[in-house]
């Protein structure tokens, strides 16, 4: 093969796989943008209107504005919370002598693979006996507990790439281990700390299966539990669905886009560095 | 002392929200205890649940149908996860926006998936009907009222959503092979085929058992995809042990019961990961223990 078709050919190849990585988000922002008609038109209609209609009824009709504030409320408590909580233990991890540190990190890993079935039913009756199902903190807190490994496994990787010549010359100074993690180790790492932000962020604004369980009423649902339950009288509301999606997803592309690089690398920190 | 105090707070939320409720999970499953029949109180019935749950046809069937879903779905990722790895590995102009591409499908919560999935999947206004067969709209078939095609249906929605979490795991070990191997290799006359035989393969292997346990796991508690494309149907095809356990516990309220599915799923994974990380051997924690 000449250096012209093999180049040729690869291209193609990464045209497909974009082509098919994209098909399926395309398809329901073109149909967000048709009109009740032309979504339910037999063959399909490729291309749509631009009308808002499904936007405008998502949001009167089925309340979308709601889930997205409670998606907010509790994608971004749970962020600043693992946020905080994760910094503590990474840096303790990464820094300072424990012992059964393997044990631990192994646990972590253990807490994020297992399937959440597994603890629903006492995580649920937990969070019933404190009168938590239906508030923002009793799904908040499960949160936390499910994006730590995330938070923990990217920090310490983070923290350890430091050198630690600056943070011996701060206790030098008379910088407590305190000082030293907040006015060097955190600035520095921040990169990592922001990667681990975005990764926590997305992991909370996508989950369902505990948003499920554990948010009943309708006034506390996030959006993936809206979407998942969104019906109409006697059809279903494709175009509703496909706007409210859009509206779900249009941040998560936007993150995408800006941090791809931050995001890959902290989606493999620590699983292949060994 | 003050590093017992750094990772207390991690250490609490972990033991409240992970570790107690596997052990409680346990507890509850030896116990009769029907949700919305508080009256009945909680009796201790020894095994008599598990005793039910192997002679529960459903639980069996889900755990066929679990074990398949995750060989299926985990073969294709890692497939597709190494092409596309091969492919943003390289230097071009546009890799970047190519790499973000690639990552949406990984970034799109599963719920949006499963409903972009299920309306792809529609069977009068879905665009696979269409794709197959245009306009003649008499041909065009229910894929999700099928036994078969319901299955491959959330096998196609898992592997697309997922390979490209696979190919950034495969990616990174990738990037640790150095060029040189790949120049003397070249140098030596060795075709592009032997290169990826004899370098690529052997060094990029654990990466690709790391990317197989994650999907691995990830594949196992399935449930997202299935709740919202065909709620286990039809006629249990789709049934999967999360979906099954949720469905006793929480539709059904059967706590005591669904909580065997609980133990049952806790136990095989803690099995198949054991396996798995005894395979990686200390890699993943060699550097930090």
């Amino acid at each position: 093969m000449s250096g012209r078709a093999k180049r040729a050919g690869f291209y193609f190849l990464t045209l497909v796989i974009v082509f098919f990585s994209l098909l399926p988000f395309l398809w329901f922002l073109d149909t967000s943008l048709k009109t009740q008609r032309e979504v339910t038109a037999t063959p399909p209609e490729l291309f749509p209107s631009g009308s808002l209609h499904s936007y405008q009824s998502a949001i009167e009709q089925y309340n979308l504005l709601h889930y997205v504030k409670n998606s907010i409320i509790v994608a971004g408590a749970t962020t600043l919370i693992t946020l905080i909580i994760s910094v503590f233990a990474g840096y303790a991890l990464a820094r300072l002598r424990i012992k059964y540190k393997g044990v631990i990190m192994g646990s972590l890993l253990l807490v994020s693979m297992f399937p959440q079935i597994s603890i629903a039913g006492p995580v649920w009756k937990i969070l019933q006996s404190f009168g938590w199902l239906n508030t923002y903190q009793g799904l908040i807190l499960p949160y936390v507990t499910l994006t730590l490994p995330l938070g923990v496994w990217i920090l310490t990787s983070f923290f350890k790439e430091l050198p630690e010549e600056l943070e011996k010359a701060a206790r030098v100074d008379g910088c407590s281990h305190f000082q030293a993690l907040f006015k060097i180790i955190v600035p520095l790492a921040a990169p990592g700390v922001f990667t681990a932000a975005i990764l926590i962020f997305i992991y909370a604004w996508n989950e369902f299966f505990f948003a499920l369980l554990i948010m009943t009423q309708q006034k506390y649902q996030t959006l993936p539990v809206g979407i998942a339950l969104f019906q109409g009288q006697y059809t279903m509301p494709w175009g509703e669905i496909a706007a409210a999606s859009t509206v779900a997803t249009v941040p998560l592309v936007l993150l995408v886009f800006l941090f791809q690089k931050r995001i890959i690398r902290g989606l493999s920190a620590g699983a292949v560095k060994g | 002392m003050f590093a017992l105090s750094l990772i207390a707070p991690c250490f609490l939320f972990i033991l409240t929200f992970a570790f107690y409720p596997i052990a409680y999970s346990f507890f509850l499953s030896l116990h009769r205890i029907i949700i919305s029949l508080p009256g009945l109180e909680q009796p201790f019935i020894w095994f008599g649940n598990y005793k039910e749950l192997f002679h529960d046809k459903i639980a069996l069937q889900s755990l066929v149908n679990t074990f398949l879903f995750v060989f299926t779905t985990t073969f294709f990722e890692l497939l597709f996860g190494l092409a596309i790895a091969l492919a943003i590995n390289k230097h071009f102009r546009g890799r970047g926006i190519v790499r973000a591409a690639v990552l949406i499908p990984w970034a799109i919560p599963t719920v949006v998936a499963s409903q972009m999935w299920r309306f792809i999947f529609n069977d009068t206004y879905g665009l696979l009907n269409y794709a197959f067969f245009g306009s003649d709209t008499a041909l065009y078939q229910a894929w999700l009222a099928d036994p078969l095609f319901a299955f491959l249906a959330i096998v196609a929605a898992d592997v697309w959503k997922t390979s490209s979490f696979a190919a950034l795991i495969i990616l990174a070990g990738l990037q640790t092979i150095p060029d040189e191997l790949y120049d003397a290799a070249k140098i030596d006359g060795a075709t592009a085929w032997q290169r990826f035989v004899k370098i690529t393969l052997p060094l990029v292997k654990p990466a690709l058992l790391i990317a197989l346990l994650f999907r691995t796991m990830d594949a196992f508690r399935v449930f997202d995809l299935v709740f919202v494309m065909t709620q286990g149907g039809p006629a249990d095809s789709t049934n999967v042990l999360q979906f099954y356990g949720y469905k006793k516990i929480f539709a059904e309220g059967l706590m005591g019961y669904g909580s065997t599915i609980s133990v049952l799923v806790f136990f095989v994974t803690l099995l198949i990961s054991l396996l798995y990380l005894k395979m990686i051997g200390t890699r993943l924690f060699g550097e930090r223990s």
